[in-house]
């Protein structure tokens, strides 16, 4: 049969030599592979104790920051719960009161926040979608968990610590100090 | 005297209307990118219209008898067409450019609070500032502010979002027996206010808060209770035993509590004319007291322009997927979690819409 492009090549067929038989030499060969590779670099690191650095990008675990004063910035706007693409975020809003000026930075704040994270496909669109500086993807992985109720993060979990209150909280949060 | 109609060219787009009509109700006729943008003008009120400015217009063919251009920039709401008339809208930069010049001096005192703002969604000011206006601004000093004004347990004013364009004046003088409120002061200082410390009580006041382009005025009962665009917008009726009101409504549901009650809208934003032809005002009772389904008769979901932030849930032509599991199994999918088991939001034991007012943190923390 002719062949239809000039790109074939035949592949030859010649019987093993008297080396290649015993496979001894190649098994030899082989070896030495492996040995040389104890004097090279270790391109795997041992993660727990050992952490690679994240790229300025990397998109992990939501935070709801708080300004300076330790107010909270969400103000329930809905902005990125409808960024969402995944529809994983929800909240309710409320009216802050007389004497909560210094729990929110707004007249209007999030009662409730919740981020599914068994939805969340961590796109990032709602720390863009944000106006008020509030939701950050931070550097933290998703947490293993051993049920599903365990991933619905609410305000308890997405909050930063009060710089105020909890100041080694909220520098250990900000990956000031280890 | 029979009726007289005037050819008018707007945009090189030529209409025939009736002498008398304005430019802008002719470019309204036309509709699309011709129609001027308004703000203070409502065709339903009388007397309104010739302050916000947005409307303005080049003529650049006075009529065919004087075809000289009108010197300045008219406004559109104010100005009435003349035979042979030629009007340049959007095709004219330098009506581009006052637009553009409008917005910015209406966003001088405006706060942007969008975020917070309850009228965020369907607001005219924020449609006209992304069509019309420019990114920045060059305004560099402290935004004007009030002391709040208390109009009662129906009605929120927030004087600093206002623009002044005297709609809720116009509204209360025209649809109630007494108006309550009115524009006190002058200048910078001017601001929607009652005399003396009063809440408005008459029983048309709350179609203030439906001609308000603005978030100045919004509805207390719906206050922070949920964004507009996650609600769903379905038009409703009920026989309503006021005789000035038409009892068609449009009601904004999620799931099936009724979250707020207003009238249904047309495509410039103002009141719907109802069934009987009257302009569809509704009673202060339709609006704030009747927060049940079966108050009403539910059409189904109202029209939302696709461009509008609104449409974004898709209730109209909604198509759900046929459920196949529980047909070929014999039963209903197994569940792995109920949401409500670990959810803290939209608990079923806490209906907002039976809460007067804005939720507070003690009606969460219960």
């Amino acid at each position: 049969m002719q062949a239809l492009t000039n790109r074939v090549k035949l592949v030859e067929r010649k019987p093993l030599t008297f080396l290649e038989k015993i496979y001894l030499w190649n098994i030899l060969k082989g070896m030495l592979i492996t040995f040389s590779h104890i004097f090279k670099k270790k391109p795997t690191i041992q993660y727990p104790e050992v952490k690679r650095p994240f790229s300025p990008v990397f998109r992990g675990l939501h935070v709801l920051n708080r300004d300076e004063e330790g107010r909270e910035r969400c103000t329930a706007c809905g902005l990125c719960a409808v960024a969402c693409p995944a529809e994983a975020i929800t909240m309710e809003a409320a009216e802050r009161l007389p004497g909560e000026e210094h729990l929110y930075r707004e007249e209007k704040y999030a009662a409730r926040y919740e981020i599914n994270m068994l939805r969340c496909i961590f796109c990032g669109l709602c720390e863009e979608a944000c106006p008020k500086d509030a939701v950050y993807l931070s550097e933290t992985f998703a947490a293993a968990n051993f049920n599903r109720e365990g991933f619905i993060y609410g305000k308890e979990n997405l909050l930063i610590p009060n710089p105020k209150t909890e100041p080694e909280a909220y520098a250990k949060a900000k990956g000031l100090t280890n | 005297m029979s009726e007289q109609l005037f050819k008018v060219t707007i945009d090189n787009i030529t209409i025939e209307v009736p002498a008398g009509t304005t430019i802008l109700n002719a470019a309204r006729k036309i509709g699309g990118d011709v129609t001027p943008p308004a703000m203070c003008y409502y065709s339903k009120l009388e007397g309104s219209g010739g302050k916000c400015r947005t409307c303005l217009v080049e003529v650049s063919k006075g009529s065919e008898k004087d075809p000289r251009p009108m010197p300045k920039l008219v406004a559109s709401c104010r100005t009435t067409v003349m035979d042979g008339m030629e009007v340049k809208s959007a095709t004219s930069p330098k009506v581009l450019d006052a637009r553009a010049g409008v917005v910015e001096m209406l966003l001088i005192n405006h706060p942007l609070d969008c975020p917070i703002c309850d009228q965020a969604g369907e607001c005219h000011l924020q449609d006209l500032s992304y069509e019309h206006g420019k990114n920045g601004t060059r305004y560099e000093f402290q935004r004007r502010t009030f002391h709040k004004v208390d109009l009662g347990d129906k009605i929120q004013l927030h004087m600093t979002r206002c623009i002044l364009c005297y709609r809720c004046v116009f509204t209360a003088d025209q649809l109630t027996e007494t108006r309550e409120h009115g524009v006190l002061d002058r200048g910078d200082h001017a601001q929607i206010a009652t005399f003396i410390q009063k809440n408005l009580q008459n029983d048309f006041i709350g179609n203030v808060i439906d001609v308000c382009p603005v978030g100045a005025l919004t509805d207390k009962t719906f206050r922070f209770k949920n964004r507009v665009w996650f609600t769903k917008p379905v038009d409703a009726h009920r026989n309503c035993s006021n005789p000035k009101c038409c009892g068609e409504v449009q009601l904004w549901m999620r799931g099936d509590e009724v979250f707020r009650v207003t009238a249904r809208k047309d495509e410039w934003g103002e009141v719907k004319e109802a069934s009987n032809g009257k302009t569809g005002w509704i009673c202060n009772e339709c609006r704030f007291d009747k927060k049940h389904t079966n108050d009403w008769v539910i059409e189904g979901p109202s029209h939302v322009n696709r461009h509008s932030v609104i449409s974004q849930g898709h209730y109209e032509h909604l198509e759900k997927p046929q459920e196949f599991l529980p047909e070929l199994m014999h039963r209903q999918p197994r569940l792995l979690m109920d949401i409500h088991s670990a959810s803290e939001v939209n608990k079923p034991d806490i209906e907002l819409s039976e809460i007067k007012g804005p939720a507070h943190s003690t009606d969460f923390n219960k």
